[in-house]
């Protein structure tokens, strides 16, 4: 690779972004894991309906993507992630994480099983060093496939029956399934999987494929509504989800200067993903102890009386003692709440809580203490999420 | 006439040290032996229309609170941060850095991918250790033979500093503190280019290779400061690092101190074992109700002290202070910017560090010849050209060049320095540039030639030292310089030394100024009001 | 009360796994002490010498009814090709040119050093400290730490400024004469990966005044071996030779035992690994048993031996011009000439002139000519080893040659073992004596490795007792001895 244009143009772009630059009318953009992507295209508020209501499009390519291959990479994934890598079927997808030693995340992301001994793990922080450390002893053979794969999510309940259009036969694909069809000379992989809580696919193919992708989806879309989103409306969508993402709702322990900034899965409401029968894995003993001794924090969904979004705001106990603080927050189109997803010590789980709030308007800022009730999560959970074959909206 | 305070020596601590003496109202007179002020922190102009930073030649270590104190801004002071920077390889190739986080991963990423990677765990442990050891910059260390209340409790403040980490960061700090940085890089990154240009740090200014144990430390000292809150950032001063003394003269004469510039001292006057003023080379007296010394501390005790106004055992330890210099420069006035064929064109890679030295293992065999007492025959260059930045210091289209070079030593083979053994050095650091940038030597108008001699001689640091004496463990905190006088004093009641050869050492810092006038006011009772303590580390 | 007894395997009969197996096994453990080798010893055949054994662990074995003495202390004689050899013994240097200030100069020196190795003798003796918040470790260091000062204030602070400076800086500082610095600087660095201008190096020299000076065991030191293994058997050990453990066997997340390489198993409720760290988390528990952070740490534990050893046998009893055969031969004519020996390695590169120590085992216990020398600094991993060997043993016979003039000539068999084959034939990491470099950075709660310090290991039931373990090796058993005292105190 001799690339030695990145100091002219730090941010690559990604394989789909002559059609993302073309509809960007607004040209938000921000950097996301070394690219340019959209952060609006033109109205956050319509591209969130398009979610929840008709079939969007979201540009995936900057998440990052190791591929995993060997006689011993089920093994592997065994010691590196949390869940039992060895009960994923072939053509299946599962939900994971990782710790370090402390039994601290390092992140959580996807895990894709495309063979008895080849995987991929899809997440959103780069981990290259600790994936090889963790590889000596294993007969496995790990390669940073970032720039190979070009990635799109299909989100929205309009999202089958476009796929449907487009001539890929998805009704049997079950939540967490994947399969593969010939498409334009090449693969595509279909996921049924997502970021939003709703009916939703994932389509991973090479680059050179990413633009007879996109044209041939908003051709057959275009009936049921298909519209390019971006970040922000990705975002109200999967706080709607209850979904967390690295380095916005956790600090990968990796990354954390202040030691005292890492969390557990516990802590982050993943400890459902051990396996404790499994054998040993990376942070095991310590994800033991705390299993005894118990967990400093809980992450929790919000339901915040008013209408105004608790965005990075501070919670405190009913009698004025700080308690946490929220790291994702929204007015919900969707459920017609006020949500948040917040860290709060586990001690002042049992009684009530507030956030403070401080809400701008019109150069001033109201400072706003709302009662918060702790909810269950997802907020946001549409049968039609999981319903196979998938509805026809 | 007499002072309140007597400082020998304008360099940047000396001036640190004036500004907050005499804005707590003292009466201060600051003498410095050559016509013009500033000690290694200074820019002039050697070759028509080129201004010269012929020592010091960046800056990051300079502590923010005192630019604030001494209200440096508005006396003309401009921090300006370093665009680019490259290590240009011996088969052609180059590794650039860039302010970029993305750039500069994918620039890593053509010499290593896992390195790319490591790279950010990297900068978070160092940057652990930097908010560790910040806080202690500002401060005057405790003398831990002792039992006296501010002693104990500076004890109690690096114990909860320490009792503030975990058991897994304790041993981690204490082994990067104790390691070499060639073991510490090698356990992060395995592409000897890249372990190439991070060591670089570990070995500015230090007799010590990136092969000896502590010279992790010695990384780390380059690494706590900061441009604008940006930590390890390193800049330029607008105009040459003579901006920041100059900026510093400018405040001390609005706080109503006084500079008399080529006066040198030839004597401490120490009468009933109190120091009360100096004798200067010319013969004159000026009293002072005290003295204090910007120069190292050899110098000080040695050169114009009388020995037998001091203890032995201060003198015997005074002696033995390490400050063998292991550097030399040279500044250069080019006629037009070199070309580096490497480099591709319009990269902002000219817009900081270059360095010539593409593996730990040349800069190891550089220090073997220091070691021998020669310099080094393939020595590692820190170059860099500020012009790229700052318009100020050239005419147009010219450029200043400085050339940072390790090692050579205050001897060679235990003999002086000769004019021949100069020039041989500027031939070999020359010969090094032109092998990577053709026609260079052809662009040269003048070239200032400084090793370990000519910045004794000169500047004032003995053997050449940059950091007014070596920065290993038995040389720094509560050991810096001498073991029971860490507190800026001495063994004669009201001299009291504010060079670099104190704690926290080296580097246009003035935090050894700043320390000894706290611990100045705080004798006379005169209280700290003017300043600020370290910014907190959030 | 009683302790109930537990069944325990110890990996490895060097002296260490021997002081271990030793104790828990005379506090009424059922202890089966596994070797590789046909005999007990394991790496002290390396050494010529010992500093002692710990007394502690001479006392509990009664190494003296098991037939263990030793020669009086040997002097160090300080050998030069042309002026008079010096002789120290203790602090007290004498020699034909001597100037006695600097003698004066050397006591003194030796002195203070002395005052400093003792305050740190309790240190050796100590479990390493947990530096976690809570519990009273802090208040334990604290105690250690007034106990350093009680040394007076001079030199408390003289021994905060020396603590990690290097050896050469801490022997020009006070000493003129360049083979009494050679001296210092020798000792200092001999069986480590630095040179004597390498910061932390004089710690090193402290250590070895810790232990204590030079003895020759009546016998060599295979009746160090033979006496210690006498003694653990007479405490109920069981000593298994020629079983090399293939791997440790892990049940529920436990050490349960090992498989040796015939296949066989044996069980057992505890494992201490007397072998290198390295080997035991590397190689005998492997990654499918520790956390990534951890495995990755274990490998990076430096291990890096710097010392070949040379045993020669003579047809005639060497003539160092005079120096007496009884003594402690050293060749390391200045601080610089050890500095210069110590370059070329840091490339994987062979010394023009390096630097040793020599004994002459027939001065001692009479028999044929004999002579054995540690010969610094080798590298341990050069690309053409055969060729790196070859000169290396050149230059060594040529520097002996220049010092005991005819003895090239009087060579008979030929014994001379880089680093790499130290560690095929003893299990060393990397050659290195103490199976990890003796460096501060690798020192007390940093030896081997943070996490498993304190002889017990992340893997429950797992524990390490040899010489990669705190306080490092040498022929003394303190590593074995306090790993002993941890196991006793967990099964309490």
């Amino acid at each position: 690779m001799t690339d030695l244009t990145h100091w002219r143009r730090p941010l690559r772009q990604t394989p789909f972004h002559p059609r993302t630059a073309a509809l960007n009318r607004l040209n938000l953009w921000g950097p996301w894991g070394g690219y340019t992507t959209a952060l609006a295209f033109d109205d956050v508020a319509m591209e969130h309906t398009a979610i929840r209501n008709a079939a969007s499009v979201y540009d995936l390519c900057p998440m990052v993507k190791y591929r995993i291959r060997g006689v011993q990479a089920a093994e592997y994934l065994n010691r590196l992630t949390l869940r039992n890598a060895g009960n994923l079927p072939v053509g299946s997808v599962h939900y994971t994480a990782w710790t370090d030693d402390a039994g601290k995340l390092l992140d959580d992301g996807t895990l894709f099983r495309h063979g008895p001994e080849d995987f991929l793990i899809c997440c959103q922080e780069r981990h290259l060093p600790w994936l090889l450390d963790s590889a000596a002893g294993f007969d496995v053979a790990i390669t940073e496939v970032t720039e190979d794969i070009a990635a799109l999510s299909l989100q929205g309940p309009c999202s089958a029956s476009v796929l449907r259009a487009a001539g890929f036969a998805i009704d049997g694909l079950k939540p967490f399934r994947m399969a593969n069809f010939r498409f334009a000379g090449g693969t595509l992989t279909i996921s049924r999987t997502g970021f939003t809580g709703d009916l939703g696919y994932e389509l991973w193919t090479s680059p050179d494929l990413a633009l007879p992708l996109w044209d041939h989806l908003f051709e057959v879309g275009a009936p049921w509504g298909i519209r390019a989103i971006g970040t922000e409306a990705l975002d109200l969508a999967r706080i709607e989800a209850g979904f967390i993402i690295a380095n916005m709702d956790f600090v990968p322990a990796s990354q954390a200067v202040r030691e005292d900034r890492a969390r557990s899965p516990f802590e982050m409401g993943l400890d459902w993903m051990i396996d404790w029968q499994k054998g040993h894995f990376t942070g095991r003993r310590a994800l033991l102890a705390e299993r005894e001794a118990g967990s400093k924090w809980a992450l929790v969904g919000l339901d915040i009386e008013g209408n105004t979004p608790a965005t990075g705001a501070l919670i405190y106990t009913g009698k004025g003692r700080e308690a946490g603080f929220v790291t994702a927050a929204c007015w919900s189109p969707a459920t017609k709440r006020n949500l948040a997803l917040a860290q709060v010590g586990r001690r002042y789980l049992t009684g009530p809580l507030q956030v403070e709030v401080y809400a701008l308007r019109e150069l001033q800022y109201a400072r706003l203490m709302l009662a918060a009730e702790v909810v269950p999560r997802p907020f946001f959970a549409p049968d039609r999420r999981r319903a196979t074959p998938p509805g026809d909206f | 006439m007499s002072y309140d305070a007597l400082i020998i020596g304008a360099g940047h601590n000396g001036l640190v040290a004036a500004c907050y003496l005499a804005r707590a109202g003292m009466k201060v007179c600051v003498v410095e032996k050559n016509d013009w002020i500033g000690g290694a922190a200074v820019s002039r102009e050697l070759f028509p229309g080129f201004t010269y930073s012929n020592c010091s030649y960046v800056s990051s270590l300079f502590r923010p609170e005192i630019m604030r104190d001494l209200e440096l801004p508005r006396h003309g002071l401009q921090i300006l941060p370093y665009e680019g920077g490259a290590v240009l390889t011996r088969n052609g190739g180059y590794l650039a850095m860039f302010r970029d986080h993305d750039a500069n991963r994918r620039e890593f990423a053509r010499h290593s991918p896992r390195d790319a990677e490591a790279y950010d765990r990297y900068s978070r442990d160092i940057l652990r250790f930097c908010r560790f050891i910040r806080p202690m910059l500002m401060r005057t260390p405790p003398d831990p033979s002792r039992f006296r209340p501010r002693d104990l409790s500076e004890l109690a403040f690096l114990g909860r500093q320490i009792g503030a980490l975990s058991e897994g960061q304790i041993a981690a700090m204490v082994r990067f503190w104790t390691m070499s940085i060639a073991d510490f890089l090698d356990e992060y990154f395995e592409n000897p280019v890249i372990k190439a240009y991070l060591a670089v740090s570990a070995i500015i200014g230090t007799a010590l290779g990136p092969m000896s144990p502590g010279s992790a430390y010695v990384l780390l000292h380059h690494y706590m400061g900061d441009v604008d809150g940006n930590v390890g950032a390193w800049g330029f001063a607008r105009g040459g690092m003579g901006a920041i003394t100059q900026a510093l003269s400018k405040s001390l004469a609005a706080a109503g101190g006084e500079i008399r510039a080529g006066q040198g001292v030839d004597q401490v006057l120490v009468e009933g074992g109190r120091a009360v003023g100096v004798v200067l080379a010319n013969g004159d007296e000026i009293r002072a109700r005290r003295v204090i010394s910007n120069m190292d501390v050899k110098r000080t005790f040695l050169g114009h002290v009388a020995e037998k106004d001091l203890p032995g055992d201060f003198v015997k330890r005074v002696r033995a202070f390490k400050t063998r210099g292991s550097s030399g420069k040279l500044n250069i006035a080019l006629d037009a910017a070199p070309v580096f064929p490497a480099l591709p064109e319009g990269s902002p890679m000219l817009k900081g560090d270059l360095h010539f030295t593409d593996s730990m293992e040349r800069m190891e065999r550089a220090y073997d010849d220091w070691k021998d007492g020669q310099f080094s025959r393939d020595p590692f260059q820190d170059a860099m050209i500020p012009t790229m930045i700052d318009p100020t210091m050239t005419p147009p289209g010219k450029h200043f060049m400085s050339c940072f070079v390790q090692y050579a030593p205050p001897k060679i083979a235990g003999r002086d320095w000769t004019d021949a053994d100069r020039d041989a050095f500027r031939d070999t650091c020359l010969n090094q540039i032109e092998a990577y940038a053709p026609g260079f030597k052809n662009k040269v108008l003048h070239v200032e030639v400084r090793t370990p001699r000519e910045l004794e001689a000169e500047v004032g640091l003995t053997e050449g030292n940059i950091f007014q004496g070596e920065l290993t463990f038995d040389q720094l905190l509560f050991n810096r310089p001498v073991p029971g006088y860490a507190d800026y004093r001495s063994p004669i009641r009201d001299l009291w030394i504010c060079g670099s050869s104190t704690h926290p050492g080296g580097g246009v810092m003035g935090a050894p100024g700043r320390n000894a006038a706290a611990e100045i006011l705080r004798d006379a009772k005169l209280g700290t009001r003017g300043m600020r303590d370290a910014y907190p580390v959030l | 009360m009683p302790i109930p007894s537990s069944e325990i395997i110890v990996i490895g009969a060097g002296v260490n796994g021997l002081a271990c197996a030793a104790r828990l096994a005379g506090q009424g453990h059922r202890v089966t002490l596994v070797e590789a080798a046909s005999a007990p010893g394991g790496a002290m055949a390396l050494a010529h010498l010992t500093p002692g054994i710990d007394p502690r662990v001479a006392k509990d074995m009664d190494l003296a009814r098991h037939g263990l003495t030793f020669h009086p202390e040997l002097a160090a004689t300080l050998l030069s090709q042309n002026s008079p050899h010096l002789t120290v013994r203790g602090g007290e240097a004498s020699g034909g040119d001597l100037d006695p200030t600097e003698v004066a100069a050397f006591r003194n020196l030796h002195k203070r050093l002395s005052r400093f190795a003792a305050a740190l003798a309790p240190f050796r003796a100590m479990t390493p400290p947990r530096l976690a918040a809570k519990g009273n470790e802090w208040g334990k260091l604290a105690r250690l730490g007034l106990g350093l000062r009680a040394m007076g204030k001079a030199d408390f602070r003289e021994f905060l400024r020396m603590i990690l400076i290097n050896a050469h800086d801490a022997a020009t500082d006070e000493l003129t004469d360049d083979r009494l610095r050679g001296l210092i600087a020798f000792d200092a660095t001999l069986g480590g990966w630095l040179g004597p201008r390498s910061p932390n190096s004089l710690i090193l020299y402290l250590n070895r005044l810790a232990m204590g000076g030079a003895l020759v065991p009546k016998g060599g030191m295979a009746a160090v071996a033979g006496a210690m293994a006498q003694a653990a058997q007479a405490k109920g050990v069981t000593l298994r030779l020629n079983a090399r453990v293939a791997r440790l066997l892990v049940e529920a997340d436990q050490a349960s035992g090992v498989e040796l390489d015939s296949g066989e198993k044996l069980h057992a409720d505890l494992v201490v690994s007397a072998i290198g760290p390295k080997a035991t988390f590397r190689d005998l528990v492997g990654p499918r048993h520790l956390d990534t952070g951890f495995y990755t740490a274990a490998g990076h534990i430096r291990a890096r031996g710097a010392t070949a050893r040379l045993a020669l046998s003579l047809t005639a009893p060497p003539d160092f011009r005079g120096a007496d055969p009884a003594g402690r031969l050293i060749i390391a004519p200045s601080s610089e000439a050890v500095e210069r020996a110590w370059n070329p390695v840091k490339y994987a590169g062979v010394p023009d002139r390096p630097v040793m120590e020599i004994t002459l085992p027939h001065a001692h216990d009479g028999g044929p000519p004999r002579l054995t020398a540690l010969v610094q600094f080798a590298p341990h991993d050069p690309a053409d080893k055969a060729a790196a060997k070859a000169r290396m043993l050149e230059n060594t016979l040529t520097v002996l040659e220049d010092h005991a003039p005819g003895l090239s000539a009087t060579i008979g068999e030929t014994e001379f073992l880089m680093p790499w084959e130290i560690e095929a034939r003893y299990g060393l990491a990397g050659g290195n004596w103490h199976n990890g470099d003796l460096a501060v950075e690798q020192m007390l709660f940093l030896r081997p490795m943070a996490g498993a310090a304190r002889y017990d290991t992340p893997l429950p039931r797992l524990w390490l007792a040899g010489s990669g373990s705190h306080p490092g090796g040498w022929v003394t058993g303190a590593a074995g001895w306090n790993a002993a005292g941890g196991i006793l105190e967990a099964l309490r």
